[in-house]
């Protein structure tokens, strides 16, 4: 097997308010046997600034993440928002610049989400075996918006889950419906974002699951924070926390 | 028919938000009828079908004037009248134009979300014209004075005891809750309304150039009567409303019924578009095609909105928006609600005017998924925001918030070096210790300060994952591959 090197691309909420997904994300990857390069000047995509309409900062970001980034093969990101950002919004803030424009495109095309580059890139399929993960308790997955139907991932996660010993795997309804979040939507009108979580935590704990999995530290932040605010017992996991034993 | 509130968006929305029995109302709208299109768009429906139903949208749009053209050749052979309007205020003086002519009394109306776009009935009934709506729906929103909440069921937020106690108010009836009771008595004050009255006013849902016909497509059959049955007949369309050819035409009635509420077809579709001919038993004496533009040439000529006119009203949107479902439709306070309105609303009155619709939704991208016409509603939401942030010389567009602006520049700041950053995430550390218990930050500082009233933040960590790689991961990972 070739030896895979991957680059890791953390968003900013990662790096400073869930260190341990990327601690986590670190374990699968090291236990794989893959090796890892941090550009350590990294900071943030530009997402928050696009997704608010400010596209000249947005741009800015962008511009100084590819140049962190071009020469990097496979990037690595544990956030499927911040994927969708490079791989499609990039391209429409470049689409007057050719040359940028180029550079983008190979980015993009370089850049995966952590479950998309386990499963499509490195063939994981049985995180019992390949991880030694285990899990004893039921799970729900949230379908991030950005994630699911703006990368189509969904089934890559899915396929995880479903082959980690001891984990139960049990779907919510309409797992890809919006938690609320939408970034600074939630800071702008945080009443009908809290509304909307509302709904999302109803649906997981009609499940009756111990936990609920993403793959986006956004939604689960969101998710999370409503779920202690009213005591709940349910946790919020990373999927790389899952898969590396650290989401116990 | 529509009552403008002077309420905010954040008000209304706030008020709809503790309405448990509006919610319920519309989350059984968008659990049978959105989940049902979405079940069609994955079974009989194919992606390849919506993208080609697209593309013969975007290919008219691209000759909207010789379709236009031809639609109105046929309709002035088949002796109908068509008369375009450029602006709203054009569009309902003809229509008052009309009913003066004919010394008309009465109007009867079918539902036609145009007809509020265009405020007409204010107008009709300023000169002594009364005007009727037929839809049932509209017939109760226009007895309670209220406003349509949804583009295709405009009274999902009202009940059965709100509308028994309106009928036995208006209508002097005994009070009911029974819905068949409350059909028929609406029925029998609709029948003779509809006996009496001397014009007709209807939308237009679908136009067909090659043919020369207009379509609606009603389940009541009531829009039937009013187009058939007055002397006159006024239909208003926005002009983006025309298809060029009899098949492309099927092709979206087909993915028009299914959109809006799960249907192969709706239970009446009427082709119509001329005054009666010799010989036919039923049909207006004179018929007129109102063609609107009211703004929608401006979308036209902005490659960033031109797609928006491919937007066949079906609502699908609507029934899937986790907004809307959580706000309703009376919050964006606008003729047309949800999605499609966030985007269409501040491009026909201003960007300015309706920037809290363009920010107030999380660009989930589930009304892009559900579009019978795969609309981009969320790209043309950031494009709109994008000119609220700056300013827009064509659209005419203020800045909308100094205060954002100047605190993304602060953020691009922090985020143009590692240095800074880490210099922010520092700051920040020191700035939350004393609002941190029990692991999680249960009052906000600064932009937190809402977030923070219904949901915890975790804070910032001791050691950003940055420090850990060089402290942690990045040691131990060079000693393994020294081993
Ligand atoms: S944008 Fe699409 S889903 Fe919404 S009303 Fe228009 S056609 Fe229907």
């Amino acid at each position: 097997m070739t030896k895979h090197t991957a680059t890791l691309f953390i968003q900013c909420l990662v790096d400073s308010l869930k260190p341990e997904i990327g601690d986590a994300m670190v374990h699968v990857l090291d236990t794989l046997g893959v090796s890892m390069v941090y550009p350590e000047n990294q900071t943030c995509c530009g997402q928050p600034a696009f997704n608010s309409g400010y596209r000249r900062e947005a741009t800015k970001a962008a511009r100084r993440f590819i140049d962190i980034f071009e020469n990097h093969n496979a990037i690595v990101c544990p956030s499927g928002s911040c994927v969708h950002m490079v791989r499609h919004h990039y391209l429409d803030l470049f689409r007057d610049e050719p040359a940028m424009l180029a550079r983008a495109r190979k980015v993009a095309a370089n850049t995966y989400e952590f479950t998309e580059y386990l499963v499509d890139v490195l063939g994981v399929t049985d995180p019992g075996s390949q991880l030694n993960s285990r899990f004893d308790g039921s799970v729900t997955y949230h379908d991030s918006c950005h994630l699911s139907r703006g990368l189509g991932i969904r089934s890559q996660p899915r396929l995880l889950l479903e082959n980690i010993p001891g984990l139960s795997l049990i779907e919510m309804d309409e797992s890809d419906r919006c938690c609320g979040f939408g970034g600074t939507f939630s800071v702008k009108y945080p009443e009908i974002s809290t509304a909307m979580v509302d709904d999302k935590i109803q649906t997981i704990l009609a499940t009756g699951a111990d936990a609920v999995a993403g793959c986006d530290v956004s939604c689960l932040m969101n998710i999370e924070g409503r779920l202690s605010r009213i005591d709940s017992p349910v946790r919020a996991l990373h999927i790389a926390e899952i898969l590396a034993n650290t989401g116990k | 028919m529509h009552e403008q509130s002077d309420k905010s968006y954040r008000e209304l929305a706030n008020e709809a938000l503790g309405d448990e029995r509006l919610h319920s109302a519309i989350r059984m709208i968008q659990d049978r009828i959105g989940k049902g299109t979405r079940h069609l768009w994955k079974t009989e429906i194919s992606q390849e079908l919506r993208d080609k139903a697209k593309k013969a949208r975007m290919r008219t749009l691209d000759n909207l004037d010789k379709v236009l053209t031809t639609l109105t050749e046929k309709i002035r052979a088949n002796g109908g009248h068509v008369y375009f309007a450029k602006t709203a205020e054009d569009a309902r003086n003809y229509c008052l134009k009309v009913a003066q002519k004919n010394e008309v009394k009465r109007v009867v109306k079918g539902k036609s979300m145009t007809s509020a776009e265009i405020g007409v009935d204010h107008l009709l009934e300023a000169h002594d014209i009364e005007v009727v709506e037929t839809d049932l729906g509209e017939f109760i929103i226009q007895l309670a004075h209220d406003a349509p909440s949804h583009i295709i069921a405009p009274c999902i937020h009202m009940d059965k005891q709100q509308i028994g106690r309106l009928f036995e108010k208006e209508l002097g009836i005994p009070y009911s809750e029974d819905p068949p009771t409350l059909t028929k008595a609406a029925r029998k004050a609709l029948r003779e309304k509809l006996l009496s009255a001397d014009m007709g006013i209807s939308g237009c849902n679908l136009a067909c150039a090659e043919t020369g016909h207009i379509s609606l497509v009603s389940n009541e059959g009531n829009i039937r009567m009013s187009t058939t049955m007055p002397k006159v007949h006024v239909a208003l369309m926005g002009m983006e409303r025309v298809i060029a050819t009899l098949a492309e035409h099927d092709m979206l009635l087909r993915l028009l019924t299914r959109g809006a509420a799960a249907q192969k077809i709706s239970t009446y579709v009427s082709f119509l578009g001329g005054p009666r001919q010799p010989g036919e038993p039923d049909g207006p004496e004179e018929f007129h095609l109102v063609i609107i533009d009211n703004g929608r040439m401006k979308m036209l000529a902005d490659p960033r909105f031109r797609e928006v006119l491919s937007c066949i009203r079906c609502g699908s949107c609507l029934n899937i928006c986790p907004v809307y479902g959580r706000i309703g439709g009376h919050a964006y306070n606008a003729p047309y609600p949800g999605p499609i309105g966030a985007v269409v609303m501040p491009l026909f009155n201003g960007v300015n005017k309706h920037a809290d619709l363009c920010r107030g939704e999380s660009l989930c991208g589930a009304c892009k998924d559900i579009c019978p016409v795969n609309n981009d509603l969320p790209r043309m939401l950031s494009e709109l925001r994008h000119m609220l942030a700056y300013g827009d010389e064509q659209w005419d567009v203020a800045p909308v918030d100094k205060g954002e602006a100047l605190a993304f520049k602060g953020w691009y700041a922090a985020m143009s070096s590692r240095t800074a950053y880490n210099l922010l995430v520092k700051t920040g550390r020191l700035a939350q210790a004393p609002f941190v218990s029990d692991g999680m930050l249960k009052k906000g500082i600064g932009p937190l300060g809402k977030w923070t009233a219904d949901r915890d933040f975790p804070p910032i960590a001791r050691q950003t994952f940055g420090e850990r790689w060089k402290t942690v991961h990045a040691p131990r990972l060079k000693g393994d591959s020294n081993e």
